[in-house]
C-alpha cells in the first residue's frame, strides 16, 4: 500500500482552515464558533493519525484519543457556560458579546 | 537672671499661644502674657540698678559649631544691653497691659499675646546677642514677628498688603546685612563681638575689591550694615513699610513701629561703635540719611490726617535725628534719645489708641475735634506726649533732641551746616505738626457725627494706667538720666560698651556751643506751637487757602514726596511684570508644559490608544492570537530564532 500522506495531509490542511475562518467570519452564533474550534482540534487529530500510521509509532493515536476527551469535556464546559450565559443576557449573538470593551 | 529675663516672654508666647488658646478667657490670657513679661521688666529694672558697668558675656550652648565657624548662643551683657534691655521690656509689659483694654473685643486674643511676647522674645535675644548670627536671628525674628502683626487682622486686604510690603522692604536691608556678615565673617574669621572689636585698627587701612572697585574694609562693611539699619529703622529710600505698617492694632504700633523694633537699627549701629568709628565715609552717609530723613518725614507729616500716620512720620523723623547723632559720633547721645523716645512716642500711640477706642475706630483727624472734656486722662498724656516730643524744657525730649540738634551744629563743614539746618528746621516742622495732630483732635469745632460723638468715652483703667506710667517716663527719663548717658558720669556709666575714637570728643564739644544754640531748639517749639494755636484755633480757613495757594507743594506733601508712586512705577511695575511672564511663558508655558503637564497628557493618550484596541469582540482577539501565532510560526520557519 503506497498511500501518500500528502493526501491526508491536505485534508487536515482544508479542515483547519475551514474552522479558523469559521471563526473569523461566524458573527451569529457562540455554537457555531465551539464547531468551529472542534473542526480546528480535530484537523490536528487527523495529522496525529496520519504521522502515526505512516511513522509506525501508536502513541500519535493515543494521543488523539487524549485530544478527543478533552474536546468532548471542552464542549461540555462550553455548553454550559454558553446555557448559563444565554439566561443572564438573552441572547448568544457574537456581535452581542462585547462587555469587554475598553 | 539675664536669661530669665531673655526667656520669660517666650514662655509667655508658649503658654498663651499654645496651652491656653482654647481653655480660660482672653482676659486671662492677657494677664498670664502680661505678668510674664512684667516679671521680666521688673528684673531688668533690678539689673539696671544693679548693674556695675563691666562688660561680660554668658554662654547658655554651643549653637553652630563647623570647625571654622564656631557660634555660641549666649547673652552680652554691657550697659547698651542693659538700657536696651528695660527699654523692650518696659514698653513691652506696659502694652501688653493696655491691649487688654483695647483688644478686648477682639475674637483672636491669645494669639495676639501669642505674637506680642514672641515679638519681644526676639527683640531681647536681638539686643543681648554676642555675636552676628544670634543678633541677625533676633533681627529675622522681631520682623517676623513685625509681619505676623501688622497683618493680624488678616481679614483686611489692606493689612496683608502691609504686611507683605513691611517684610519685602526690610528684605532689601536684609540683604546689605546679611552680605556685612558674611564680609566679617570673610575678613575676621569669626563673628563673636569680642573678636570682631577686639582691636578695630587691625583693619584700618585694609582694602577689599567689590564690583571692580576698590573699598576701605571698614567703610565697605559699616555701609552694608547701615544698610540694614535702614531697613529696620525705616530711613529714607526703605523707609515706605513704617506709615502702610500703621494697619496693625495701636498696641502694635506703639511697641513695634515706635519704641523697639524701628530702634534696633540704632542699637546695631551703636553695638558696631568700634567699625563706625574708624569709618569716616560711613558716618558722613549716616548722617546725611538721618538728617534728610528726619527733614522729609516732618515735611509729610504736616499733611496727613490719619492719626496714626502722623505718629508714624513722627517716629520715622525721630529715628532720622538718631541717626544723625550716630553719625556724629555721639553714640551715646543717640542712645539718650533712643531710650527717651521710646517712653513719649509709646506714649503717644497708646493715647491715639484712646482716642480712636473712644471714637469707636476713627483715625480720620478731619472728623475729631473737641474732644478735651469728654476724655480728660487721655488729652493729659498726649499733652505730655506732645510737650515731651517737640521738646518742652525739662521733659526728656528737651534733652535729647537739643543734645542732637548741638550736636548737628558743631559737626564740621558743609555737611554740618546742611545737617544743622535741616534738623532745626525739622524741629520746627516737627513742633507744628504734633501740635496739629492735638489740636485737631481734641480741640476745635466738633466734627464727630453725632452718633460718634455721642459713645465717646474714656478708655478702661487697664489703658489709661500704661500710658501714664509711660507719662512718667517721657517727663522724668530726661533730666534723671542725662547725666548719665550724655552728661558728667558717662565715662563711669558706659564703661567700654560703647567705643570711641581718643580724640572723639563731641560730647564735651555740646558744651562749649554758643550760648543761642540751646535756645534755638526750643524757640523753635515756640514758634510751632503759636503756628499751630493760630492756624488751627485762631484763624482755622488758613490751612485751606495756604494748602489751595501752594496747591503743588501741598500735593507733593500729601502724596508723601511721591515715593510710592515711583517705586510703583520704577520697581513694582516692572518686576510685577516680568513675574507674569515668567508665570505665564516660563512657568505654565514651558516647565509645566513639557514637564508634568506633558507626561500626564502623554500617559492619558497612551491608556486612551490600548483603551481603543481592546473591542471586546472575541473574533478580534482570536485573529489576534492566530495573527501571532502565524507569526512566530513563520519566523520559526525561516530560522530566524
Amino acid at each position: 500500500m503506497s498511500l501518500d500522506p500528502t493526501y491526508f495531509l491536505v485534508v487536515s490542511a482544508i479542515v483547519f482552515s475551514l474552522g479558523i475562518v469559521g471563526v473569523f467570519l461566524n458573527r451569529r452564533n457562540v455554537i457555531i464558533l465551539l464547531m468551529c474550534i472542534e473542526l480546528i482540534l480535530l484537523a490536528v487529530n487527523i495529522n496525529f493519525v496520519t504521522f502515526s500510521v505512516f511513522l509506525n509509532d501508536l502513541v500519535g493515536q493515543v494521543f488523539t484519543l487524549l485530544i478527543l476527551t478533552v474536546a468532548a469535556a471542552e464542549a461540555a464546559i462550553g455548553l454550559a457556560i454558553l446555557v448559563v450565559y444565554f439566561r443572564t443576557r438573552g441572547t448568544i449573538e457574537v456581535d452581542e458579546i462585547k462587555m469587554m470593551k475598553g | 537672671m539675664y536669661s530669665l529675663i531673655v526667656l520669660l516672654p517666650i514662655f509667655g508666647a508658649f503658654i498663651t499661644g499654645i496651652l491656653l488658646r482654647n481653655n480660660v478667657s482672653p482676659a486671662k490670657c492677657g494677664a498670664v502674657a502680661s505678668f510674664l513679661v512684667g516679671f521680666s521688666a521688673v528684673l531688668a529694672w533690678i539689673c539696671f540698678f544693679t548693674f556695675e558697668g563691666e562688660t561680660f558675656f554668658v554662654s547658655l550652648f554651643e549653637w553652630i559649631n563647623t570647625g571654622n565657624l564656631v557660634v555660641q548662643w549666649g547673652i552680652w551683657v554691657d550697659r547698651l544691653t542693659i538700657i536696651m534691655l528695660v527699654v523692650v521690656t518696659t514698653v513691652s509689659f506696659l502694652v501688653h497691659v493696655y491691649s487688654i483694654g483695647y483688644m478686648h473685643e477682639d475674637k483672636c486674643q491669645p494669639r495676639f499675646y501669642a505674637y506680642l511676647s514672641l515679638f519681644t522674645f526676639a527683640m531681647l535675644v536681638l539686643v543681648t546677642s554676642g555675636n552676628f548670627l544670634q543678633l541677625f536671628f533676633g533681627w529675622e525674628g522681631v520682623g517676623l514677628a513685625s509681619y505676623l502683626l501688622i497683618g493680624f487682622w488678616h481679614h483686611k486686604d489692606s493689612a496683608n498688603n502691609a504686611a507683605i510690603k513691611a517684610f519685602v522692604v526690610n528684605r532689601i536691608g536684609d540683604l546689605g546685612f546679611i552680605l556685612a556678615i558674611c564680609t566679617i565673617y570673610w575678613v575676621f574669621g569669626s563673628l563673636d563681638f569680642h573678636i570682631v572689636f577686639a582691636d578695630p585698627y587691625i583693619m584700618n587701612t585694609k582694602t577689599i575689591t567689590f564690583f571692580g572697585y576698590n573699598w576701605d574694609i571698614l567703610t565697605f562693611i559699616c555701609l552694608l550694615l547701615f544698610m540694614g539699619a535702614m531697613g529696620k529703622s525705616a530711613q529714607l529710600f526703605l523707609h515706605t513699610w513704617l506709615p502702610d505698617a500703621m494697619e496693625g492694632p495701636t498696641p502694635v504700633s506703639a511697641l513695634i513701629h515706635a519704641a523697639t523694633m524701628v530702634t534696633a537699627g540704632i542699637f546695631l549701629i551703636a553695638r558696631c561703635s568700634p567699625l563706625f568709628e574708624l569709618s569716616i565715609t560711613a558716618q558722613q552717609f549716616i548722617i546725611i540719611i538721618g538728617a534728610t530723613t528726619a527733614f522729609f518725614a516732618a515735611t509729610v507729616a504736616l499733611t496727613q490726617n490719619d492719626i496714626k500716620r502722623v505718629i508714624a512720620y513722627s517716629t520715622c523723623s525721630q529715628l532720622g535725628y538718631m541717626f544723625v547723632a550716630l553719625g556724629a559720633g555721639a553714640y551715646k547721645a543717640a542712645i539718650f534719645h533712643l531710650f527717651t523716645h521710646a517712653f513719649f512716642k509709646a506714649q503717644l500711640f497708646l493715647g491715639a489708641g484712646s482716642v480712636i477706642h473712644a471714637m469707636s475706630g476713627e483715625q480720620d483727624m478731619r472728623k475729631m475735634g473737641g474732644l478735651y472734656k469728654l476724655i480728660p486722662l487721655t488729652w493729659l498724656s498726649m499733652l505730655i506726649g506732645t510737650l515731651a516730643l517737640t521738646g518742652f524744657p525739662f521733659l526728656s525730649g528737651y534733652y535729647s533732641k537739643d543734645a542732637i540738634i548741638e550736636l548737628g551744629f558743631i559737626t564740621d563743614g558743609h555737611i554740618g551746616e546742611y545737617v544743622f539746618a535741616l534738623i532745626l528746621f525739622s524741629a520746627f516742622l516737627t513742633s507744628f505738626y504734633s501740635w496739629r495732630l492735638f489740636f485737631m483732635t481734641f480741640h476745635g469745632r466738633i466734627r464727630a457725627e453725632r452718633s460718634v460723638f455721642n459713645k465717646v468715652h474714656e478708655s478702661p483703667f487697664s489703658m489709661i494706667g500704661p500710658i501714664l506710667l509711660l507719662g512718667l517716663g517721657s517727663i522724668f527719663s530726661g533730666i534723671l538720666f542725662k547725666k548719665y548717658f550724655i552728661g558728667d558720669y558717662r565715662d563711669s556709666f558706659w564703661l567700654d560698651a560703647i567705643f570711641i575714637e581718643p580724640d572723639n570728643t563731641v560730647l564735651n564739644e555740646i558744651h562749649n556751643v554758643p550760648y543761642w544754640v540751646p535756645l534755638v531748639p526750643s524757640l523753635m517749639l515756640f514758634l510751632g506751637l503759636s503756628l499751630a494755636i493760630y492756624a488751627y484755633i485762631i484763624n482755622t480757613n488758613w490751612v485751606n487757602n495756604m494748602a489751595t495757594m501752594h496747591g503743588s507743594i501741598y500735593r507733593f506733601l500729601l502724596h508723601k514726596w511721591y515715593f510710592d508712586e515711583l517705586y510703583s512705577k520704577i520697581i513694582v511695575k516692572p518686576y510685577r511684570c516680568l513675574g507674569y511672564i515668567l508665570w505665564k511663558k516660563g512657568d505654565q508655558g514651558l516647565i509645566d508644559k513639557f514637564g508634568p503637564d506633558g507626561l500626564a497628557s502623554l500617559a492619558t493618550k497612551i491608556s486612551g490608544f490600548c483603551a481603543r484596541i481592546q473591542t471586546g469582540y472575541i473574533y478580534h482577539y482570536a485573529f489576534a492570537m492566530v495573527l501571532g501565532l502565524t507569526i512566530l510560526l513563520s519566523l520559526l520557519v525561516i530560522g530566524a530564532f
